[in-house]
């Protein structure tokens, strides 16, 4: 019997889950491969678990997610979270440094209707999770090599090092160096192929700290390149901001 | 090999013809082009592509391209690649494998048979780069045969250094701004009041071959002294020294240096230096699978021995964890441990590692503060570098 697939998402905007159905040209051959139990964005035949995968999007940012995400967690043998929401509480964690009932009057016209925790939290503060892919949104080819690892039973071949070997590897000229650009890449987690510096960008850090960070040197780095202290922390809180954070704090 | 063929010159058109003689010969030509603010390695189908009338400035993490009023073609250097890039590939599949219906595996070994390049504008310091990547993949017992099939395809034509750039340290590196052994045809660009030319010296017969089939003259004196004066000045103008002393021995002795910490402290492990060196050859294999688990693939790819991973042992995490044991890794085997290795330095004194850190850490200050810090000064040294 094939293996279980299902696909759940918290706090997010899809994106994640999206870049499954864009797998178009592999989506076939995964159907063969498994069975795509629960994957709302696609279909609206859902089937009980328990599931032998699942790929968890989006953060915890509700009492009723976090309830959520251990029903989730028994139901699966393997949960592996996909995404900045889900691997380091995303962009919606910036309300980790502020004052979440502040946020509530100033925005809503009937705060007392919005129900959430002050916090924005990765699944994996709340349960175990096996794998946790990066990525605002995660990569195409890496969201596939992990299911296709899940369903061999090895490792994936999802490195942690800068984003500057990819640079290397596909030849772009380096932005910071070349043009003087400010560029998150020495510190941000490779695995989209070094998109932006193809496109004379600098790296927004969307797949979070690397496993190796200088975060001060990286920093002084920026400030080299023009940035203010202020432009400094709104380049490092962006889809990874509790994780770059943290890594300050380290 | 060397011949005794006269030197001779090519014009620019020469020099063009030169190009498209090789492309139609069946090479890919690869040399330098502008790309992307840079004067970057890629293949060419046309003379009138090479960075005609663009200098650079190069400083520790810095490099701009500049135009320059002479319209010289080759008065750049430490560009982002080297010639690694096509002989040691930063990707490459070795084998893959199919399971047949009954279960058998069945396993594929790439085909060897790679391009015939010619490589148009190796510089001194790369032609020795190549010699010591051709000593580490292809010297000992256990040769890689994709990169020795690639090399011994491969025609040099080497281009002396006339301007050496503000990263430079070949000299103090024991190299030069002269083309040593190794190449086919060795270029010098002269630019004077009698126009833009090319002395040409013949290194090898293939070299002699492709000579006889571009339009060229016989080298005059004027030209053979201009561009004899314009490689010996360049010699004078490095812009960087490695400092005088046996580094060999003193990176043997300076594993405990309080350096290391003030380098981690700057360095962002982020491999920069690794990749773009032309002799750091390291890689690594991974096996990617198919979704149906019935095909499978080797593929090997450049890794970088600042990468957490690389020095990450079964059960026990890695051997390397902190920036400092990693910086100093590299260092002491670029420059030390190398000799015990392959019998030479690994540093030929390109300045890439220099102008491609982000962070602008710089070899040649290292290796002075290094020796700054020893407690008896070694100024003058065995005159090893």
């Amino acid at each position: 019997m094939a293996p279980k697939l299902a696909v759940f998402k918290l706090a997010s905007c899809d994106g994640c889950q999206l870049t499954l159905l864009d797998c178009e040209d592999e989506l076939l051959a995964l159907a063969g491969q498994v069975e795509i139990a629960h994957f709302l964005e696609a279909s609206s035949d859902v089937r009980p678990g328990p599931y032998d995968l699942a790929l968890v999007e989006g953060s915890v940012t509700t009492a009723e997610d976090a309830e959520r995400v251990r029903a989730i967690r028994a139901a699966s043998r393997h949960l592996v979270t996909i995404g900045a929401c889900a691997t380091a509480g995303g962009i919606q964690a910036l309300r980790n440094f502020a004052d979440v009932d502040e946020y509530r009057r100033t925005v809503y016209a009937r705060p007392e209707y919005v129900s959430t925790l002050a916090t924005s939290t990765p699944v994996s503060d709340h349960v175990h999770v096996d794998f946790e892919l990066r990525g605002c949104p995660v990569d195409r080819r890496q969201l596939l090599e992990v299911i296709t690892a899940f369903l061999a039973g090895r490792k994936p071949d999802v490195p942690d090092h800068s984003v500057c070997f990819e640079c290397k590897r596909r030849g772009t000229v380096c932005v910071t160096v070349a043009h003087g650009t400010p560029c998150l890449g020495p510190v941000t987690q490779a695995g989209c192929g070094a998109l932006c510096p193809a496109f004379r960008r600098g790296c927004f850090g969307c797949f979070g700290p690397s496993g190796s960070v200088n975060l001060p040197a990286q920093i002084r780095l920026l400030r080299r390149d023009g940035l203010d202290e202020d432009a400094v922390q709104r380049f490092l809180h962006t889809f990874n901001a509790a994780a770059f954070d943290e890594e300050l704090r380290t | 090999m060397t011949t005794t063929a006269p030197a001779a010159v090519l014009d620019r058109a020469g020099l063009d013809t030169l190009v498209t003689t090789l492309v139609a010969q069946g090479r890919t030509v690869i040399g330098p082009t502008v790309r992307d603010g840079a004067v970057v390695l890629a293949e060419l189908s046309r003379g009138d592509q090479l960075p005609y009338g663009w200098g650079v400035e190069l400083d520790a993490g810095r490099y701009r391209l500049v135009p320059r009023a002479d319209g010289a073609a080759f008065a750049h250097s430490a560009g982002p690649q080297s010639w690694k890039n096509w002989l040691h590939p930063a990707h490459e599949r070795l084998w893959s494998a199919d399971r047949a219906p009954d279960g058998t595996p069945a396993y594929t070994t790439e085909p060897l048979d790679p391009p015939q390049y010619a490589f148009l504008g190796v510089r001194p310091c790369d032609l020795r780069a190549i010699a010591i990547q051709d000593r580490v993949l292809t010297g000992g017992a256990y040769e890689d045969s994709r990169y020795g099939a690639r090399r011994r395809r491969a025609l040099l034509i080497a281009v002396e250094c006339t301007e050496p750039g503000g990263t430079c340290f070949c000299v103090s590196a024991g190299g030069g701004p002269a083309a040593g052994p190794g190449y086919d045809l060795a270029l010098t660009e002269v630019l004077d009041g009698d126009g833009h030319r090319f002395l040409v010296r013949v290194g090898s017969e293939d070299g002699a071959r492709l000579l006889e089939q571009v339009p060229h003259r016989a080298a005059d004196p004027a030209t053979e002294a201009t561009a004899r004066a314009s490689v010996e000045a360049a010699a004078g103008r490095m812009g960087r020294a490695l400092p005088e002393v046996d580094i060999r021995e003193l990176l043997a002795a300076s594993p405990d240096a309080e350096r290391w910490n003030d380098v981690a402290s700057r360095c962002l492990t982020c491999a920069n230096c690794t990749m773009v060196c032309p002799t750091c050859f390291c890689t690594t294999t991974e096996e990617v699978t198919d979704l149906t688990g019935d095909h499978t693939e080797r593929w090997q790819r450049w890794d970088s021995c600042f990468d957490l991973d690389f020095s990450h042992l079964h059960g026990g995490g890695p051997v390397r964890a902190s920036a400092r044991s990693r910086y100093r890794q590299w260092l002491t085997h670029k420059l030390s441990t190398w000799y015990d290795q392959f019998g030479s330095s690994g540093c030929v004194g390109c300045g890439r590692c220099i102008a491609w850190c982000p962070a602008g850490i710089d070899i040649t200050e290292e290796v002075r503060a290094m020796d700054a810090e020893r407690p008896v000064s070694h100024a003058g040294g065995t005159g090893e570098q």
